[in-house]
């Protein structure tokens, strides 16, 4: 096994793929056309791309903001408007950078401001904040805030549920014709979910190199790795990138490289991702030899269940069959069967103080993992990108202790 | 052989000598200060004096604490919630629950018969029922910190005390002072409130002990956890030092393990 382990190298790839789609959404809104639809991180993207729109994720931006930490001095602005420390706070940093009028694409990619929406898209299978979220910028710019409302705390998908996403989905279409100034073509939107599947197919696969032994990537690696999942699902430019990484594990594998040089032990993380601490976490980790192998957020992108001969269904089963949407006894059993074929010894719960529909820890599953399952668990305060509610210090001393109890039962 | 133990905390630093048995030769606590490398040497070289050792005659030293990084005499970091179950399980041998109450965060850690941590848990990003809740409020009331723990015993009226967050517990208290409320009773009130918080955070199973500064100055919070729990908390014979005596017990053990390796 090697103890060094270099960078992987399609990551420059996937550098310029992000700079090209944010530069085509710029001038797509600089010059009008096409015209541009926000659309939330899971929501009907598909259907955006099959009406010929450039397609933006405020969520994606979002995350940017945390991970810049330019979120520390945005959430405060929202705050003050009226937007609660409580809630969202990919929402209240990203409304906050609009009315500061920054933004992280400036520095990335040399861009001045978010590109002005046509229409806005939301999902709620996320959670309401993300309606909210989509409709103040509504209101800002006088645009269209549609969207899908969807079940939530679901135990098994009924056929009722997914009949009625998929009509909610198709009510969509008579307001994307109208702003697109283009005439919904099935074809085409068969063509696009076909990609996304194939997309969010290959980024499966990239998932389970976290099962092999040792890790060949950790949860930090598909925090960055899964943008073409995120954003340029439903394009063929995602799928040769996952085609490139897929190419490059093969090798790095048979190099004996791995994510976390030594590993001694594997994680499961569950919960939002600390944006703005990625890499002291990350840093922290590899000092303690302990890779955090799989997770619920960076699965979160697999849509098994898109069909491109049936579209609207489809794309209505996979966006509700989604763990977030999910009961309690679906989500024990899910994280129950990830944590064995990833050969987990333990649980991370990130609770997220602005994001309790990503805090999983809230009810008592933490407690049912150790009772009923055997597993350790640990819970971190914090949040995705409210750094006002993580503290460094309390999180190394639990993260460390949690390694140390892990050790000290194996021993 | 002699080991070390070195808990930099939030507050205080405190410094632990052990000979094979585990037995205490010497110990110091002093303020962290701001720089807790002086402070984990000068902790050390006073444990040392009170023992009459020289610093080339203890084998092994660890160190824990949110200051653990900076103790260079330490050959081993652990956490303190390692050094704490371990300081508690030398002196309660069996299945416990150890309450550690800190100047900055509390710590509910378990152990299995064995001696093995089952569980933990640290309080979220707040202070109350921390010893900074106490300290904040103790300045509020204009009252040494110290003699809050006698106050506590002598009052027969409990203020009833009902915020979470410090500074709504700060302004109940300004309340209840206007209506007249006894200062013993609004002592008493904060202790219970120290309570309660330790005691939402986990299920109490096995043996309870408390560790920590605040249970050593304030041994009225484990009589009064006793009742709430309806068993007796159990106090090591000197709860401020328990992580540094624990880190010392690692250091011994880890020692050990080297020996039998060799």
């Amino acid at each position: 096994m090697s103890e060094k382990t270099p960078p992987i190298q399609a990551t420059k790839m996937m550098k310029k793929l992000m700079a090209d789609h944010f530069l085509a959404l710029d001038r797509a809104a600089a010059e009008g056309s096409p015209k541009v639809a926000w659309c939330t991180s899971v929501g009907p993207a598909e259907l955006l791309i099959a009406m010929g729109f450039e397609v933006y994720y405020p969520e994606n931006h979002g995350a940017m903001l945390g991970a810049s930490r330019m979120a520390t001095d945005t959430i405060p602005v929202a705050n003050a408007l009226g937007y609660s420390p409580e809630i969202c706070s990919y929402l209240t940093a990203d409304v906050g950078a609009f009315l500061k009028g920054i933004t992280p694409l400036t520095r990335a990619y040399g861009i001045k401001g978010v590109p002005k929406p046509d229409v806005l898209v939301f999902n709620t299978n996320q959670c309401r904040d993300v309606q909210d979220w989509f409709e103040w910028y509504g209101r800002h710019f006088d645009v269209p805030a549609i969207g899908v409302r969807t079940h939530r705390g679901v135990g098994e998908v009924r056929d009722y549920m997914v009949a009625d996403v998929a009509q909610q989905i198709q009510d969509l279409i008579p307001t994307l014709e109208k702003v697109s100034g283009n005439k919904f073509d099935i074809d085409r939107l068969r063509e696009v979910v076909g990609l996304s599947k194939q997309c969010t197919e290959q980024w499966r696969g990239v998932l389970e190199y976290g099962a092999r032994v040792p890790a060949q990537l950790n949860f930090f690696d598909h925090t960055i790795h899964m943008a073409p999942a995120v954003v340029l699902r439903g394009r063929p430019e995602a799928i040769e990138y996952y085609d490139t990484l897929l190419a490059e594990l093969v090798e790095r594998e048979k190099m004996g490289y791995s994510a976390v040089p030594g590993e001694r032990m594997r994680l499961y993380w569950d919960g939002m991702p600390v944006w703005g601490r990625l890499r002291m976490l990350s840093e922290l980790m590899t000092e303690l030899k302990a890779a955090i192998v799989c997770s619920t957020y960076c699965n979160s992108w697999i849509f098994g269940a898109f069909d491109a001969n049936d579209p609207f269904e489809s794309m209505a089963r996979a966006y509700t069959e989604l763990f977030i949407v999910r009961d309690e006894a679906y989500k024990e059993a899910y994280m129950k069967e990830h944590i064995e074929r990833y050969g987990c010894q333990g649980v991370i719960f990130h609770d997220a103080k602005t994001c309790p529909n990503n805090s999983n820890s809230r009810y008592g599953l933490p407690q049912r993992f150790a009772e009923v399952h055997g597993v350790p668990s640990l819970v971190i305060n914090g949040d995705l990108n409210d750094l006002r509610c993580f503290s460094d210090e309390q999180a190394k001393t639990n993260l460390e202790a949690f390694v140390e109890q892990i050790e000290e039962a194996a021993a | 052989m002699v080991f070390g133990g070195i808990d930099i905390g939030a507050s205080a630093t405190k410094a632990a000598l052990v000979d094979d048995s585990g037995k205490l030769l010497g110990s110091a606590v002093l303020r962290s200060g701001v720089d807790f490398t002086a402070s984990a040497a000068q902790g050390m070289d006073q444990a040392l004096a009170q023992a009459g050792l020289d610093a080339g005659q203890v084998e092994g030293i660890f160190a824990c604490g949110y200051g653990r990084k900076n103790a260079a005499m330490a050959q081993e970091t652990r956490t303190e919630i390692a050094c704490h179950a371990a300081g508690a399980y030398y002196h309660f041998p069996q299945a416990l629950t150890v309450v550690d109450i800190g100047g900055q965060d509390n710590k509910i850690i378990k152990l299995n018969a064995q001696g093995l941590r089952t569980s933990f848990k640290m309080n979220r990003k707040c202070a109350a029922g921390t010893g900074a809740f106490l300290e904040e409020m103790a300045l509020r009331l204009d009252l040494p910190l110290e003699s809050l723990n006698g106050l506590a015993q002598e009052a027969t009226e409990e203020a009833t005390l009902g915020a979470y967050c410090t500074v709504f517990t700060a302004t109940e208290v300004l309340s209840k002072i206007r209506d007249g409320v006894k200062v013993q009773a609004l002592v008493k009130g904060l202790f219970r409130s120290v309570v309660k918080r330790v005691m939402e955070m986990d299920i109490f199973e096995g043996a309870v002990v408390m560790t920590g500064g605040v249970a050593a100055h304030n041994p009225y919070l484990a009589e009064m956890l006793s009742l709430e729990l309806g068993r007796q908390v159990l106090l090591p014979p000197r709860p401020q030092l328990n992580g540094a005596w624990g880190a010392a017990i690692l250091a011994r053990d880890f020692r050990a393990r080297q020996l039998a390796s060799e």
